[in-house]
């Protein structure tokens, strides 16, 4: 069952950068751009596994530190000519709160 | 129709353009064969300058490849000399034993160099500069980095030069006349000139002349007339060419100082004709491009059937082709009663322009250093327009005429359409614009391809940049510069340039007074702005974290597992028992699964968790560690031997320079990682000749090596210079590195930063001009008063905390409960 979650504070991520989110499911990369749009993907880029969270951030997008994929972040897709996708995870805000929509059921199950 | 069979000897640019525009006006009139005595292709004579001096390569200045002649069913017979025309029989037979018959026959054999005939002169070493061979030979030779002598400073004698200079040979020139140049230039300019060439590094001796070249088994140097002895690895003689006309001559054609031929380019025969320099039209031999291919013009109209195609006569002006050195030429430069003359000299800026003029109206120009409005003092000669009205302004060009001065752009537009814009294909303003506008060109390369105009020796690519902004307006994407990336059309430099010029210090401010195309740049730009900006303002710009890489962010770098490694400086890569127990300690308690020694004489530590970090510096710093900056685009290590501490061979205190260069120069940020080394005597233990900036100890003191690499590339560093104490070489090193921190383009090494900008400018401003030095010294150590903070300690007190830690953690609480 999906929920949504409190992760934390808009104010907790530096414009331009990421924050990780530990789940049950994965890292998860919370991403603020510019424009103090908040985005969610899995941590874990579709080509080698880099954690996104780690790269730099420009318009909605990241690109990867290990080997310079960039991947949307709105979409989770490789852009350019390189190919894949990551997870996204729906986030809404309350105020400067951010909510996430995360699937405790497994969690509860366990 | 049967089609007639149409032979070419020679391929080179005349024959090929005739090819052309016969192609174009009777495409199916001839089935051609070519004999060819260069085992090669067509290809751009004028551009083996650049090829020499390494700005090309071959495989970009070829004509025609090898898909040309099989699209038009051309028969090339490569490395065919031909030694034999049977006239009556109307066959030819080349050295390989091969006889072809024809109908109409084109000799285009060109010209040889002319060889002075001094003893010596057939020693092996001694070349000529005409074609690829010749410039292969000279680049073999450059390799060992021997002395070069060119005799002939004409044109090509001073390309020539110039090229082997750029690969680094110890270069002379020997000029028999007293100036450079004299037939197309004055004596001032000549002068100029000189001067010029000199400052390049290239010696120049004129009223040299070369009475023997000696060697026993090769060049061993040049004897001139005065006595004097040169020595010398390579000669290579430049002093003029002479047609080709042995076969012709052997084939009982007339025959003068070239092939004679009327003005259809037909010779004596009726079936045959000549082109380029081997033929001579109006009693006039040529040996520039633009006659040539006009002569390409007229026997192809001639062989296409319109017999009254004709050469005509034109002056053609003289450009030189060395990178940085302009000098323009044209006309009758001669002095008489019946003459008047303009002159501007402007001494510092190097600017010389001279106007000869005739009954009001310039009959000759020279001009050097400022040569743009070469084509319109042409233009005005070539109508014989009367500047008696404009008399006054007339030298400092066509911007000054009629009031204000006018920009370059305006220039070009107020030209007429028939002006000459490129020189070389003689092509002129309105078929530019007409094929802009008629084929949908966008780019210097298409306007290339359809009208040959900037084809050829490039001088006139900006005038042709100009008209296509012009015709095209903003859509005209100058193709030339490569932006930095895709979020602008400016370059590396242009960038560098707008943000010392408009005093821009934020990134934000960089993106909107140069218009940049995204809202927030990209992993290419960001980077490469935020170094900029460091290097430019360092008391100003506040560094912004976002845009650096990950590594520079948390001072530690990412492996392919995302943990870290971390390693400490080591300084001169010297170390104690109490650091190693320090080390040994923190391996422990973080549990670090891999301890390695580094290349650069220090410890890495690998494996470290993220969240582990500022722990793991807390522990280290304890021990007096800060951070190694292993991750960042500044300065490595300084690698080091033990010197005369230790060493039976040490020269100087090797391992002291080094820990005094490493604690005067980290935490200084540079375009690209800077890996030093100090070797404490000429054995290089501590292999200071392959790194970014080395130092060879000697007893007379401190030999500086710079733009070394063991990388991607691999390549031994250049001598900087010899410097006596170690306080000077501190000083050098320090003013090397900031004049590559002002310069250098983000990511561009230290030897590629030099391969750019010339190793002799380097060694000019930092080992020629002690106040630039000085200048260099003092800005690198004003930056540091804000680069040395250990980033460890900062962030073991608190700074980033975010990177460090998640924001949350989800699930696992409620599962535990």
């Amino acid at each position: 069952m999906n929920d949504w979650i409190e992760i934390g504070s808009i104010n907790d991520i530096p414009r331009r950068g990421a924050r990780c989110v530990k789940t049950p499911q994965g890292k998860i990369a919370v991403f603020r751009t510019m424009e103090d749009q908040i985005f969610a993907i899995d941590d874990h880029c579709p080509h080698k596994g880099g954690p996104l969270s780690q790269g730099i951030v420009h318009g909605a997008a990241v690109t990867c530190p290990l080997h310079n994929w960039v991947i949307s972040l709105e979409t989770g897709k490789a852009l350019g000519a390189d190919e894949g996708s990551v997870r996204t995870i729906a986030i809404k805000l309350d105020g400067d709160r951010i909510l996430a929509l995360l699937e405790l059921a497994a969690v509860a199950a366990e | 129709m049967k089609k007639q069979k149409l032979i070419i000897v020679g391929n080179g640019m005349a024959p090929g353009r005739a090819l052309e525009h016969l192609f174009e006006l009777a495409p199916d009139a001839y089935d051609v064969t070519i004999f060819n005595a260069e085992p090669r292709v067509n290809y751009d004579r004028i551009m083996l300058s650049p090829v020499l001096s390494g700005e090309k390569e071959f495989e970009e200045i070829i004509i025609h490849g090898d898909g040309w002649y099989i699209k038009h069913g051309i028969m090339l017979y490569k490395g065919h000399k031909v030694v034999n025309i049977d006239r009556a029989a109307k066959t030819v037979t080349s050295d390989a034993g091969t006889t072809e018959s024809y109908d109409k026959l084109l000799i285009a054999t060109g010209s040889s160099p002319f060889i002075l005939p001094v003893p010596g002169n057939n020693l092996p070493g001694v070349l000529t500069y005409r074609d690829l061979d010749d410039v292969r030979a000279m680049l073999l030779a450059a390799q060992s980095r021997a002395r070069a002598i060119v005799i002939g400073g004409g044109l090509l004698g001073l390309e020539a030069a110039a090229g082997l200079k750029s690969r680094d040979m110890d270069v002379t020139v020997l000029h028999v006349m007293p100036t450079l140049m004299e037939r197309q230039l004055d004596p001032a300019a000549g002068y100029l000139l000189e001067k010029a060439v000199e400052q390049r590094g290239i010696r120049v001796m004129t009223k040299a002349s070369t009475k023997e070249i000696i060697g026993e088994k090769k060049v061993e140097g040049v004897l001139l007339a005065d006595g004097t002895v040169l020595p010398a690895d390579l000669v290579v003689m430049a002093v003029g060419i002479r047609p080709n006309g042995a076969l012709a001559k052997e084939a009982g054609l007339e025959f003068n100082r070239g092939i004679v031929t009327d003005a259809g380019m037909r010779t004596s025969d009726p079936d045959i004709f000549a082109i380029g320099e081997c033929a001579e039209v109006g009693g006039q031999c040529y040996g520039l491009v633009a006659p040539l291919y006009e002569m390409a013009r007229v026997v192809a109209a001639q062989l296409a059937g319109n017999g009254d195609a004709a050469f005509v006569h034109s002056e053609t002006p003289t450009k030189l082709k060395v990178t940085g050195i302009n000098v323009f030429s044209v006309g009758d430069l001669g002095e008489g009663d019946d003459r008047q003359e303009i002159v501007l000299r402007d001494a510092s800026a190097g600017i010389y322009k001279r106007l000869v003029l005739k009954d009001d109206r310039i009959i000759g120009t020279v001009l050097y250093g400022e040569t743009s409005d070469g084509a319109w003092f042409h233009d005005l000669t070539k109508k014989r327009t009367d500047i008696s009205e404009m008399r006054d302004t007339l030298i400092f060009g066509q911007s000054y005429q009629g009031g204000s001065p006018l920009d370059p752009m305006a220039a070009v537009a107020a030209l007429p359409d028939d002006a000459e814009i490129c020189g070389c294909n003689g092509v002129c303003k309105g078929k530019i614009t007409g094929a802009i506008t008629g084929k949908g060109l966008t780019s210097l390369d298409d306007v290339r391809a359809h009208t040959k105009a900037s084809a050829s020796c490039g001088s006139c690519t900006g005038l042709v940049e100009q008209l296509l902004s012009l015709t095209l307006g903003d859509t005209y994407n100058p193709a030339a510069v490569t932006p930095m990336c895709s979020c602008t059309s400016l370059s590396h430099d242009d960038v560098r340039r707008l943000i010392k010029a408009k005093q821009l210090k934020s990134i934000p401010e960089v993106m909107q007074e140069l218009e940049w195309k995204t809202s927030c740049g990209c992993a290419k730009c960001r980077p490469a702005l935020n170094y900029y900006l460091v290097a430019d303002w360092p008391d100003e710009y506040a560094d912004d974290y976002q845009s650096r890489f990950i590594n520079e962010r948390v001072h530690a770098n990412i492996q392919k597992d995302g943990t870290y490694s971390v390693v400490p400086r080591m300084w001169g890569g010297v170390t104690n028992s109490k650091e190693l127990r320090a080390i040994a300690d923190v391996v422990d308690k973080f549990d670090i699964p891999a301890v390695k020694v580094t290349g650069g004489q220090r410890i890495d530590m690998l494996g470290i968790k993220k969240e582990d970090l500022p722990a793991v510096w807390a522990d280290l710093g304890k021990a007096g560690f800060v951070s190694g900056q292993a991750y960042a685009k500044g300065l490595r290590t300084v690698k080091t031997c033990v010197g005369t501490d230790w060493c039976r061979f040490g020269t100087q205190d090797s391992t002291g320079l080094g820990i005094r260069i490493e604690k005067f120069m980290w935490g200084s940020w540079t375009p690209a990682k800077v890996k030093m080394a100090v070797s404490g005597c000429p054995r290089n233990c501590a292999e200071a000749t392959c790194k970014d900036v080395g130092i060879i100890c000697v007893d007379s003191g401190y030999e500086i090596h710079f733009a070394g690499a063991a990388g991607l590339d691999i390549k031994g560093t250049e001598v900087l210079g010899l410097v006596k104490t170690e306080d000077e070489a501190l000083e050098h090193v320090v003013a090397l590195t900031q004049m590559y921190r002002e310069q250098g383009r983000y990511l561009e090494r230290i030897y590629k930063w030099a391969k750019r900008v010339g190793l002799d400018e380097i060694r000019r401003q930092i080992m020629g001009d002690a106040q630039k030095r000085k200048a260099y010294f003092d800005r690198f150590v004003f930056s540091q008063k804000f680069a040395q903070v250990d980033p460890w300690s900062e962030r073991v007190s608190g700074v980033d905390k975010h990177e460090f830690q998640p924001m949350a953690t989800i699930g696992f609480h409620q599962a535990a409960e």
